[in-house]
Order: structure tokens, then sequence, then C-alpha cells
């Protein structure tokens, strides 16, 4: 009998201790030296992707049929204001993407420019941070071949996507940021054009960036701006993305 | 003289007396480390998967998943006391089961490794052909329905039923759960698409990650109740001396 108890009191015990542990954890989630070391987890994955496979690798694309039949839109779905609505009101012929930053020709291109360039047409996968996935046929120039126009110069190591949207009034637009090899890779485009149509501005019209081997807070909808830059530590909060600045989300995220 | 001592003694108080424990090395440092690393990792990695999980529990098959996709599987919202952190914060549950995914799968690789150069896999876990013997399975079963869970003969030796969950989890389940969380990461996908393949396309993988995890906490559930049946100090201070005090023998 005597033992019984025993065991029962270990069991409760254990039970105990794990409720402490719990609470323990979120005081343990705050401190600076624990936060540092498991911050460090975005860039050991980004280490570890690049030293185990290879980089130059594209993205899985896939057949027409297998589409999601209704390409879910979340985040921003209408940027408003006074200039985007005059945009879409003119359907975006007073729109111009800029090129700028660490560029050798500054560049302020139309749509009807950008719609005349070569593009990729590419079926794919987004993978939303949130765990869902959809997939969607995406079609525009890709980044590099606008970079290669504007000629970013070599001291420049991001680039940065400054968007129309402020997501649920925040203060500063959405924006985000790749680093050299991923907006140089032949998937990376800015799409003109969802499933065969023009992108809606639920979907980020006129340009939305699609960086495919990265999480859907990485494809900025509403692109009005690509700065090549050295650092992005200057811009908004420095953390190269509207996520990344505002809720911590890692900022390379490829995983 | 001391035998005449011994020979001259009472009968009955040879009974009384309890004879010395008898302790036996059954525990390798590296298998003690592993596991109470895997105890604590573990812990870790449901409670921020879970909190990963709430951002959208629905699971789904298949390549795609997202409202309005048919989910085979709605979740409920897992409670504070269940996620890591203890309130709905996805970008920290990400941060902490990303960090902890790398010590799982390397202290695997590494006990692995490990386990194979010590012999400890193929003196300890390999299932011998008579073992798996419907006659002997069913034998192992009927032992354990009546708590006897050791060899006397070879106390310290895994019975069949033991040996079948820790290979299932050592190379199945804990295998399972690593490939399919790494199939969810859309930088793995475009340098390993056979993984995302194998899976039967992300959505899947997802599903199959969540299975694999109510897998492993089953296993951890059943573990820890045959610990308790066992003798849980007995049990546990083999666990972290790495020595196990014999059963006395009837």
């Amino acid at each position: 009998m005597s033992t019984i108890i025993t065991r029962r009191a270990l069991v409760g015990g254990g039970s105990l201790g794990a409720g402490l542990l719990l609470s323990g954890c979120d005081r343990l989630i705050q401190n600076p030296t624990v936060s540092d070391l498991i911050h460090s987890e975005d860039r050991l994955h980004r280490s570890l992707q690049q030293a185990l496979t290879n980089p130059s690798t594209l993205a899985p694309e896939y057949r027409p049929e297998q589409m999601s039949p209704v390409f879910r839109a979340n985040g921003s779905l209408n940027p408003g204001g006074e200039l985007y609505n005059g945009w879409v009101a003119d359907n975006f012929q007073s729109y111009r993407l800029v090129i700028d930053g660490l560029v050798n020709r500054p560049l302020s291109l139309s749509m009807a420019q950008i719609k005349s360039m070569p593009a990729r047409t590419q079926i794919t996968k987004h993978d939303c941070v949130e765990g869902w996935t959809a997939i969607g046929q995406w079609h525009g120039p890709t980044v590099g071949s606008l970079l290669k126009l504007a000629g970013v110069k070599t001291n420049a190591k991001y680039i940065v996507f400054h968007c129309a949207d402020h997501y649920r009034g925040a203060p500063n637009p959405y924006y985000e940021s790749l680093d050299m090899f991923d907006a140089f890779h032949p998937q990376t485009i800015l799409a003109w054009a969802m499933n065969g149509q023009p992108v809606t501005v639920a979907h980020g019209a006129p340009l939305r960036l699609r960086a495919e081997r990265h999480l859907g807070y990485k494809q900025a909808k509403y692109v009005t701006r690509l700065e090549a830059v050295e650092s992005f530590a200057h811009i908004q909060g420095g953390h190269g993305g509207y996520w990344e600045d505002n809720v911590d989300y890692d900022w390379y995220g490829g995983l | 003289m001391s035998a005449s001592l011994a020979d001259s003694a009472p009968a009955a108080e040879h009974e009384d007396a309890a004879p010395p424990a008898r302790y036996l090395y059954k525990h390798k440092l590296w298998t003690r480390l592993w596991h109470w690393t895997n105890v604590f990792v573990f812990f870790i990695m449901v409670g921020s998967g879970l909190g990963i999980l709430n951002a959208h529990p629905h699971l789904y098959w298949g390549d795609h998943g997202a409202q309005p996709d048919h989910p085979w599987l709605e979740l409920p919202h897992w409670p504070g006391w269940a996620t890591i952190p203890g309130s709905y914060n996805l970008a920290l549950s990400r941060r902490w089961h990303l960090f902890f995914a790398l010590i799982l799968a390397f202290n695997l690789l590494i006990f692995m490794i490990v386990s194979l150069a010590n012999k400890h896999f193929q003196r300890d876990l390999a299932i011998k052909p008579r073992e798996i013997a419907p006659g002997h399975l069913w034998y192992d079963i009927k032992e354990h329905l009546a708590l006897r869970f050791h060899d006397a003969a070879n106390p310290t030796a895994f019975n069949v039923l033991q040996k079948i969950a820790y290979a299932s989890v050592i190379f199945v389940m804990l295998p399972l759960i690593i490939f399919t969380g790494l199939s969810l990461s859309p930088g793995i996908n475009a340098s390993w698409p056979w993984l995302l393949e194998l899976f039967g396309g992300r959505a899947s993988a997802r599903s199959i990650h969540f299975l694999a995890m109510v897998g492993l906490l089953g296993f951890v559930i059943v573990h820890l109740a045959l610990v308790i049946l066992a003798g849980p100090i007995r049990e546990v201070r083999s666990m972290i001396t790495g020595f196990w005090k014999a059963p006395e023998e009837h």
C-alpha cells in the first residue's frame, strides 16, 4: 500500500514539476542571454541550409491542375489612400516602379515598360508562416533583369522592397528585403499577373514580389520601389522587414 | 574459521537478512545523455509546436491546404499551459521550435553514430528472429500484463516489446518528425524536392509531422507508465547513474 502512495506522490510531483517548468519557461524566454541564444536559430539555419544544400536549385513548380482552386488573400487587402486609389482608378497608368539606392542608373518604370520585358511564368506554392499552403501561377520579369537594367553597384548587399500598404494602419509602409543571391535567383520575380489575370488589389496589384524559396511574409505586395543597400540597419526598425521589425519573425524566412 | 562461523549460524537468520543489492551496469553514458537531453528538448518541441499549430489549427492532405480547402482534422486552440510561450506568439514559438529542432536532430544523429560504434544497437536493440515469433510476442504481452518486465536469466536485456518500442522511436518516429519538419521549409523544398514528393506534398508533410508528434507523445505516456509500474526509483536511478538494481530473485 505504501508503495502505491509513493508512486502517486511521484506522479503528482511530476505534474507539479511540469507546471512549474512551464511557468518558468515564460520567465526564461524573457532572459536576454536565453533570447539571444534562441534567436541565433535564424543564422544557424541559414548557414546550414547554404552549407548542406545547393542554393541555386529551383523551388518546386507545379502543373496547372495542381493549383489551389481558390488562392486565399491575406495581409493587407487594399492599401487605400489617395495615391493608391488614383493608381487603381487609372488602371496603374500613373504608377511608377522606382529602382534606386546603390545603382548606376536609377530608374522609374511604367507598367507598360515592365510588361514589355521578358517574363517568367511559374506555378509555385506559397507557404504562409502560419502553416497553410496555396499554389498559384505567377508571371512577371525577374528581379535580376530589372536590377541589371539599373546596374547594381558592387558594394550593394541587399535589395529592399518598399511597398504602398500600411499593414493595419501601421505608421510605416510594409517592406521586405533579400540578399543579392536571392534577389538574382531565377525564380525571384515581380509578378504583374496571377493565375492568368493581372494581379488583383487583394493580391498586391500592380506588382508583387515572388521569392519562392521563402515564406509568405517575404512575398511583398504593392511593391513601389527597389532600393539597393549595403545594410538595412537604418531602414525602419532595422531588421529588414515589417514583420521582422514588429513581431520578430526571422529575416531569412527560408523555413 | 569464518566458514565454520557461517555454518553455525541459525538458518532463520539467513532468511531475514536482506541479500546484498546487486547493481548491474545497464545504460551507457551516451545513452543517458541522449535520454535526458530528449526529455528537455521533446518537452520544448511539443510546447512550441502546439504554439505554432495555434496559428492555423487545420490539417490537410496534398500539395496545398488553406481556406477554403477541406481539412481532414480541425483542432482546438491549445491552452496556454500547453504552449511555449504561454500566450500566443507565433514568432517566439517558431524561434524556440527551430532552435531546439537543431538539438533534437543532431542529438539523434550523434546518438546513432555512437550507438553503432559502441555496438549498443547491435547488442541491445537488434530484434532476434525468435523474439518476433508470434508465440514469443504473445508470451511477452502476457508477462507485461502480469507486470513482469525482466528476464530473470538476463535482467538487463530489453524485452521484445521494449525493443520494438525503442526501435520505432529511434528509427521511425524521430527521423519521420525531423524529415517532415525539414520538408516544411521552402528553402529545403528547393534543394531537396524529393523529400516533399516522398511525403506527398507540403500539406501532407505537415499532417504527418503532427501525427508523428502524437505517436511520440503516446510513446512517452506509455514509457512513463511502465517506468512507474517497473519501480520508478530503480528505473530513474539507473538512467541517471547507469547502474540498475536487479530485482530480488523469487
